[in-house]
């Protein structure tokens, strides 16, 4: 199967920047990890909603997210309705900063 | 880096602006029904008309008409407010709706407080901009966790507001038909066709 452009694209940045967070730079984990900085907590229900994806996908990458140290996961239950609410941890934080400033140096290098 | 290709460039771009849309996604409630606007600017221009012909005549009966015309804004917009919400799967109860909400509604509230005060000394004059200024600040705090155009919505109604507190009430009558009226249509169209009905 052809590759598709933003594969593509995203293979040349990965190649060009060596320290590239490859944990964050996937789009659901980089879109998880932006909803969470503006949230407190998520729900696993809210998450999906917010990336309008499927359980599938939510509880793989967050559980990426969780073995790099980036979420912090809690589960619970609300009456029988199990319950999962995910937190951006100090290390999530960090790395969503070093992210963005990653992606602000990229357009200042070739604004020069 | 300094030799960082148009490409990448513009990858980082996509990057940054994909990271803002989820977080003004995740972080903002968004099911603000713009066609209920338009059916509460209609019904608002309805109460308006009706609440002139009391003026003189008996001020209760003028107030009567407001506060049905606020019940019946209030179905409208709570009706079509959660069929927007479900079309689109938003919780009514994510953080972004409580914070939504909470700001939406207490200024709301010290409006009802202080429209009691004033009808015990039957000062009714002022009650016209003190509805516009809080229901304008409703939308100015909400609006924080909301659509932009909601905050400007809220700027709007409290302009109003002002206008109504230096008329007499035959005046903010009409100036409350305008602007309950006029903007809720006026935005209701707006938002309607820019976030989505």
């Amino acid at each position: 199967m052809a590759k598709s452009a933003a594969v593509k694209k995203n293979e040349v940045v990965e190649t060009q920047i060596p320290d590239l967070d490859r944990v964050i730079h996937e789009k659901t984990r980089l879109a998880m990890i932006s909803a969470l900085a503006v949230n407190p907590t998520l729900t696993f229900n809210e998450l999906k909603a917010v990336l309008k994806t499927t359980d599938g996908n939510v509880s793989v990458h967050a559980r990426k997210l969780e073995d790099a140290g980036y979420l912090s996961c809690k589960k619970s239950f609300a009456g029988r309705v199990p319950r999962t609410e995910y937190t951006l941890t100090a290390s999530g934080r960090r790395a969503l900063e070093k992210y963005l400033n990653h992606m602000e140096a990229l357009i200042k290098a070739v604004k020069q | 880096m300094s030799e960082a290709p148009l490409p990448m460039r513009e990858h980082a771009l996509d990057n940054i602006r994909f990271i803002r849309d989820a977080m003004e996604r995740a972080g903002s409630f968004t099911s603000i029904p713009g066609w209920g606007g338009v059916g509460v600017g209609v019904t608002a221009i309805a109460a308006t008309i009706i609440a002139q012909q009391f003026l003189g005549k008996s001020l209760r009966m003028w107030l009567a008409t407001w506060l049905a015309e606020a019940i019946v804004a209030a179905a409208i917009g709570f009706g079509t407010m959660t069929v927007k919400a479900r079309r689109s799967e938003e919780p009514f109860m994510s953080g972004a709706a409580k914070r939504f909400f909470i700001s939406y509604f207490a200024p709301l509230v010290a409006g009802a407080v202080v429209t009691l005060a004033l009808v015990r000394v039957e000062a009714y004059a002022a009650i016209p901009s003190v509805w516009l200024l809080l229901y304008g600040a409703a939308f100015v705090s909400s609006g924080a966790f909301s659509i932009r155009v909601i905050p400007v919505m809220g700027v709007a109604f409290m302009l109003f507001g002002g206008l109504a507190a230096l008329v007499p009430l035959n005046a903010s009558n009409i100036i409350l038909g305008i602007a309950f009226g006029g903007l809720h249509i006026i935005f209701g169209f707006i938002i309607a066709r820019s976030y989505g009905g």
